[in-house]
């Protein structure tokens, strides 16, 4: 509600950015609140760094305004917008001294000797660098580089300060204080922060409003409870926190199917007999004994964890992870329970489960046994099957007829992974190619973000004419 | 270990080809005919104070065009795209493939009374002599070394990292402020490092005086030339002389260096 309130500072409209014919932003709106601090979470190439860039002068988009309170800015140089940015890398002036890289800014804006003096004093003293006036930045550690690249930003009492990955260089224990530092200098100061990583747990300790984007879209915009507790789908869910991420079967109203039992849920408005993803968070799982269990499964490992154990419990052909202050045998049968409540439904991030190509044979051999068909500018051939030239074919192609090939061109030799989500069993892989998704299901992880070649084993697939050629 | 023994070849390199003949002029220029010490070569040496005080001027004027030239033109290179700066450079390049008197006898043809450039300015007028002057050497020497300058102004510059632009961008600098406060600096080294590759082979050099340059126009490097079939002593003493010249020089331009505390 308090959110409602607070002026937009910043606003992308139908942003469009496209580098080398590679869309990196597809059409993304996003408004930004004054003096909040606004997280931008997402994999690596997920088009994070080029919003932050957009804002802060750096890349122009294609199409879309850039609005900056309340008057478009798009054409604007950097030098020219109320921004400042800490930069990945900090990018602090090498031939310049602590003092002369906070004062950077302030020197450019004509202010008198005397006033820069008192600013970057201050500036310095509230990043907890008193006394480092004088020492070159290239001796500095890695933890006091990004405070003086923050102090250079900050002096310029710009409206808005981005920060790209700021604190990715350091360690982890020096990456924690930095987090609630920079949360403490934002609550000072009162600035709007944008914050760009790909680390979840940063973004929900640090921010006001998380903004989970992937593969060029804006996935979901929220607080960090609301992201956690309500992912919009399992692409979320997975990447904030750790997640069972289940294939169920919405029955009706409140009643969910996973794992083969029906149990009861909160959500509402999926229709009747819906394909569902569902995540159940591993500490809302409760051991109880067998007989007592909504779910049964055989403990499989236990961990400990310090705070709580972490269990992995097998039930039927899927792997649950449940972490719990009690633990449980290895190899002994546990029930396992869920108040409804934490039972959280979500829409399938794709439509449809079996990949389904419509097509027209552009070649057959009787005698070998096989036929040829295009596909997105590639020639495909189906070995073993035969069908005459120009019959019109409805081939379906299950998830796991479809694999990564590790050598070779591939049937088709250039499509992207844009989400990898374990689902207990099997990861479920969704791939782009030029003109449409793919499902794949796939026992290794893969990095999202990346070009692969694709491969068809047509020895799974179903086919069905849909017409004979004539004649 | 290992490296060390590898470094033998080199020592013994260093040894025979570097200490050795040092070593050898040390001990010629403070010797006379006869083969016993004397300072007589350096007495020799001195009289020719006015040819050091020339080489040196003409040394500090071709550098200073050199760098002139050479800065805009490295900055020019580095704003291309990556293939043409290649293309630039070989370019740049191809010219010393070719055989240095060469290239002095076509400033020759191209100097020389009723030669292209005599032409082009009688054309338009302007009558004059373009050869056997310190002009002409100067044009030579700027020619011969000018590469010399833009490579590693350029090498430096090029390696400059562009976050610190977009860094000196994002707190408000136009192109020219990113110039002043971020590239000139930055590409201090490189000038440096031009100075001294032209400055050095510019005052010990000699031939383009001799073929481009007028009866006054004489360099040390041509004295000591002439004087080394003759009188080796004077040549050795007259060598040392430069040498000293020649490292005040690079301490000097050392101290400046260290001055801007470039990292």
């Amino acid at each position: 509600m308090e959110q409602n309130q607070k002026k937009v500072i910043v606003s992308l409209k139908d942003i469009f950015v496209r580098f080398d014919g590679e869309v990196i932003l597809n059409h993304i709106n996003l408004d930004i609140h004054e003096k909040e601090f606004v997280t931008i979470l997402g994999p690596s190439g997920c088009g994070k760094t080029t919003t932050l860039r957009i804002i802060g002068g750096f890349v122009e988009p294609e199409s879309g305004d850039v609005i900056f309170d309340g008057s478009r800015i798009n054409g604007t140089p950097p030098n020219k917008r109320n921004v400042n940015t800490v930069f990945q890398k900090y990018s602090l002036f090498p031939h310049l001294n602590v003092f002369d890289n906070v004062a950077f800014g302030l020197k450019l804006k004509k202010l008198p000797k005397t006033e820069i003096k008192k600013k970057v004093t201050k500036m310095l003293a509230t990043v907890d660098l008193k006394g480092y006036e004088k020492r070159p930045v290239t001796k500095l550690s890695g933890g006091q580089q990004q405070r003086v690249a923050i102090a250079r930003a900050l002096v310029c009492d710009p409206d808005v300060i981005l920060l790209d990955e700021p604190l990715g260089a350091l360690d982890l224990k020096l990456r924690k204080s930095m987090q609630i530092e920079l949360k403490e200098i934002q609550r000072q100061t009162e600035k709007t922060f944008i914050y760009v990583t790909h680390d979840q747990e940063e973004a929900l300790t640090m921010s006001d409003t998380v903004v989970v984007m992937n593969n060029g879209v804006i996935e979901q915009v929220g607080t960090p409870e609301d992201i956690y507790n309500e992912p919009v789908n399992a692409f979320v869910a997975d990447f904030i926190g750790e997640a069972n991420i289940l294939n169920g079967t919405m029955i009706d109203d409140c009643r969910i199917k996973i794992l083969g039992k029906e149990l009861e849920c909160v959500d509402k408005g999926f229709g009747k007999n819906t394909p569902v993803d569902v995540v159940i968070r591993p500490e809302d799982i409760i051991i109880t004994p067998p007989e007592k269990g909504q779910l049964t499964g055989i403990v499989e490992s236990t961990t400990f964890k310090g705070v709580h154990y972490e269990m992995s419990i097998r039930c039927g052909k899927c792997e649950i992870i449940v972490q719990s202050t009690g633990s449980a045998e290895t190899g002994s049968e546990v029930g396992m329970c869920v108040v409804p409540f934490n039972i959280q439904i979500m829409n399938k991030l794709l439509p449809f489960y079996d990949n389904i190509i419509e097509t027209e044979v552009s070649y057959a051999d009787e005698s070998s046994n096989m036929f040829e068909f295009e596909l997105e500018g590639e020639t495909v051939t189906v070995e073993n099957h035969f069908f005459a030239q120009g019959t019109k074919l409805k081939i379906t192609l299950p998830p796991d007829a479809l694999s990564l090939a590790g050598d070779g061109d591939g049937d088709l030799p250039d499509v992207y992974i844009e989400s990898v989500v374990y689902k207990g069993e099997h990861n479920e892989i969704i791939l782009e190619s030029d003109e449409r998704k793919w499902l794949m299901l796939s026992d290794v992880d893969e990095q999202v973000a990346t070009y692969v070649p694709l491969n068809f084993d047509f020895d799974k697939a179903k086919f069905e004419v849909i017409q004979n050629p004539e004649g | 270990m290992k490296s060390k023994k590898l470094s033998i070849p080199y020592i013994i390199w260093m040894l025979i080809f570097t200490m050795i003949p040092l070593v050898m002029i040390f001990i010629s220029a403070f010797t006379n005919k006869n083969g016993s010490f004397s300072l007589e070569p350096f007495q020799k040496a001195f009289e020719h104070t006015g040819v050091f005080t020339k080489s040196l001027w003409i040394a500090f004027i071709s550098t200073l065009i050199c760098l002139v030239l050479a800065y805009p033109l490295a900055y020019m290179i580095t704003k291309m795209k990556r293939s043409t700066q290649r293309t630039v450079i070989m370019l740049m390049m191809i010219p010393m493939w070719m055989n240095f008197l060469l290239r002095i006898y076509a400033w020759i043809i191209l100097l020389q009374d009723n030669g292209p450039v005599d032409q082009v300015m009688s054309f338009f007028g302007i009558h004059g002599h373009y050869i056997n002057n310190t002009g002409a050497v100067i044009v030579g020497m700027v020619y011969e070394y000018l590469p010399f300058m833009v490579l590693p102004i350029y090498t430096v510059m090029s390696k400059i990292d562009g976050g610190l632009i977009e860094a000196a961008q994002d707190l408000g600098s136009n192109g020219f402020d990113v110039f002043r406060r971020i590239v000139f600096p930055l590409s201090i080294p490189g000038i440096i490092s031009g100075i001294t590759m032209v400055f050095v082979p510019s005052a010990s050099t000699f031939l383009v005086a001799q073929y481009l340059g007028g009866n006054d126009d004489k360099m040390i490097g041509d004295v000591i030339e002439s004087y080394f079939m003759t009188d080796q002593n004077m040549a050795s003493a007259l060598s040392l002389v430069l040498m000293v010249f020649i490292f005040v020089f690079l301490v000097i331009m050392n101290l400046f260096g260290d001055e801007e505390a470039i990292a």
